[in-house]
């Protein structure tokens, strides 16, 4: 069996706000003893609201975030890395070999450069190629996997629509070779019909290129659609990970069933059986003890708010981190609210 | 039959641009009688903002409406003639008055360096006849009926101190004071979490049903729209293709482009469906196609939806579809 291209184990990103000098230092845990797999040529989808931690995690697996605690490690065919302590050569071949797509296909282009000159950027400053030749034999290879053509290469980002924009950063991304893609919110600010074009897209760049892909998002239809394996975070901690069936026909945690819940449904007679989560994700400075997620959850018990719950196996490839996942049926009170829909 | 709250008929409007005059919205019909919530859906780009700017005439100097656009409000003090008003003065009537509206992003809409309270203590004393207290203790009420805790607390608070959700249900308390008729309600949810989103638009289906007013509910989300509207109209490039009520578009949409967009959603009934795009882009409004506006994109355009503007076919149950096939055929096939 091949080994994931990505194993974290307890990985822990913490910041510190505040000098101490006046105010007193406060920690951060944006990501709290996070520990997954993704396994080579998988899609993984990683959702979560706002603050809980997805990009921060994202950015770690990258080392584009500090990783202050736990171990990763990063596998293909030809290298091994512990992430944690990579030396320079080492760490400039990663950034070859794992990169990333942003979520605003706007700011992420410059507008003075050509799109030619945009994709071909990583290779010179990586230095990935010998003539300027070969950097346009490359960049027009690329090019043309990601649908744009040759006459697209001379023109400036600015004569370009989101989903064009989008395809040019994805062909950037994907110049040097990488391995491993982090997509963060990629199709976040894009309309539906274009989202569905980048979407079919990336799909068929895991298809060819065999290339694993970390895809962040919020949006759980999509992931649903998309991915292999779903991981849901809640404050720093990853509350519940599956593969993409087992965790959409039967979340095993109270927070996946009620962000599935939360998704508004495409029927209009299925109005308000959604089961509604109360309240904020709290700060993550002033995280809550115990089950992090007890402020907010309807079925916690005395125990939830004391004893910080471990992440455990509950089904094949599928964890959850609650003390309940057997005693309750989380998606029984709410009913269909994401199965019935439309449909002629 | 009672008067519609709001009338907008033929409304055209074009932008005067460097590269000469650009269309944004063109013949666009629809009314919204007192308390219904009609949702406006589209792309970027297809004109639904520019819409809803018009009525409370918010849309940028260099605008231009055609002379036969109309946009009339039923009021009980009358009639109001929202693009024959010239003054300043007599916008009041409609900014603020009988329409107010929130938008997307609510840091936006909130001076930063003015209270929460003081800014809707501020609108209430323009709008109202109410004295200052009055004015403060209402707005506190309004901040506890959107279910903001603390509210005498948070009154004092400035907008960054709010998170997302807080300072969405803090602009919806401050539009809501004024007792509108109606709301613009412009992405409301978008930039909120699922779980947050799933709040909100709770809270502005409860206001709708206390406080009777109607909403315009512009969102580029259809399941939003099919947990709120009653009646939905669907845009592409500053033009109605299809409208008609939510169940009947919904689930049976009649106009190819709403379809493509039902195809495109990636949807949680079926996760093995095809995700199909919209082929192609959406054309620069430099370059609007003649005849149907989305025959470049459309996958049954014949030679005539090349020259001819298809005309409104009213459907039974009320939709309207503008398509040359629809009109000439049965409706096309439901998705799924």
């Amino acid at each position: 069996m091949t080994p994931p291209v990505i194993d974290a184990r307890d990985l822990s990103v913490r910041y510190t706000i505040g000098h101490g000098l006046l105010t007193p230092k406060v920690h951060l845990n944006a990501v709290d003893g996070v520990s997954l797999r993704i396994e080579r040529g998988n899609f993984f989808g990683l959702v979560g609201e706002s603050g809980s931690g997805k990009t921060t995690l994202g950015r770690a697996l990258l080392r584009a975030a500090p990783i202050s605690g736990g171990e990763v490690i990063y596998q293909d065919s030809e290298v091994r890395y512990d992430l944690r302590s990579l030396a320079k050569p080492q760490l400039k071949d990663y950034r070859k070999r794992a990169q990333l797509i942003f979520q605003d296909p706007y700011a992420a282009l410059s507008p003075r450069m050509t799109v030619r000159d945009i994709i071909a950027e990583p290779l010179e400053v990586m230095g990935l190629t010998a003539s300027r030749e070969e950097t346009d034999a490359r960049v027009r290879e690329i090019a043309a996997k990601c649908r744009l053509n040759l006459e697209h290469l001379r023109r400036f980002p600015h004569a370009f629509s989101g989903g064009q924009r989008q395809r040019i950063s994805i062909a950037r991304a994907l110049v040097s070779g990488p391995r491993f893609v982090v997509a963060d919110e990629s199709v976040a600010a894009l309309d539906v019909s274009i989202q569905a074009d980048v979407l079919n897209l990336l799909k068929a760049i895991q298809r060819d290129m065999g290339i694993s892909f970390l895809f962040i998002s919020h949006d759980l239809s999509v992931v649903a659609h998309v991915c292999d394996h779903v991981a849901v975070m809640y404050l720093g901690r990853l509350v519940e990970s599956a593969p993409t069936r087992a965790l959409f026909s039967r979340p095993r945690h109270p927070y996946t069933s009620a962000l599935l819940s939360a998704i508004p449904s495409l029927d209009p007679d299925d109005r308000g059986s959604a089961e509604k989560l109360e309240g904020e994700i709290p700060s993550p400075t002033a995280p809550p003890p115990g089950c992090k997620f007890h402020t907010r959850c309807r079925f916690a018990r005395e125990r939830c708010r004391v004893e910080v719950p471990a992440l455990r196996e509950i089904g094949p490839e599928h964890v959850t981190a609650c003390h309940f996942a057997e005693e309750f049926d989380f998606t029984r009170a709410h009913g269909p609210a994401h199965a019935g829909a439309a449909g002629g | 039959m009672t008067k519609p709250l709001v009338s907008v008929q033929d409304l055209t409007i074009r932008f005067r641009t460097d590269e000469g005059l650009v269309t944004a919205v063109e013949d666009v019909a629809f009314d919204i009688a007192p308390g219904e919530v009609l949702g406006l859906v589209g792309e970027s780009g297809s004109g639904k903002s520019v819409t809803a700017k018009a009525l409370m005439r918010l849309n940028a100097g260099n605008t231009r409406y055609d002379p036969a656009s109309r946009i009339v409000l039923n009021l009980p003090e009358g009639e109001v003639d929202v693009l024959g008003l010239k003054r300043e003065r007599d916008m009041m009537v409609v900014r603020g008055g009988a329409i107010s509206m929130i938008f997307q992003e609510p840091m936006a809409s909130f001076a930063p360096a003015i209270t929460v309270g003081e800014q809707m203590v501020e609108q209430l004393l323009i709008h109202t006849s109410l004295t200052r207290a009055a004015a403060r203790d209402l707005s506190i009420e309004m901040l506890a009926r959107v279910g903001i805790p603390e509210p005498a607390r948070r009154f004092g608070q400035y907008a960054f101190e709010f998170s997302g959700g807080m300072r969405q249900r803090a602009m919806i308390a401050m539009a809501l004071s004024t007792r509108p008729r109606l709301l613009i309600a412009d992405e409301p949810t978008t930039a909120l979490d699922v779980t947050i989103q799933a709040q909100v638009l709770d809270l502005m289906k409860d206001l709708v049903r206390e406080f009777g007013m109607a909403i315009l509910f512009i969102t580029h989300d259809l399941g939003v729209i099919a947990q709120t509207a009653d009646r939905v109209a669907v845009m592409y490039l500053g033009r109605i293709v299809e409208k008609g009520p939510v169940r009947q578009v919904i689930r049976a949409p009649a106009h190819p482009y709403t379809l493509g967009l039902l195809n495109a959603l990636p949807r949680l009934d079926d996760l093995d469906a095809e995700l199909t795009p919209v082929p192609g882009d959406i054309p620069s409004p430099l370059e609007r196609p003649h005849g149907c506006v989305f025959h470049t994109r459309c996958p049954v355009a014949i030679a005539r939806c090349r020259e001819e503007v298809p005309p409104n076919s009213v459907q039974p149950g009320g939709r309207q579809v503008a398509c040359h096939l629809v009109a000439a055929e049965a409706p096309a096939e439901a998705v799924g």
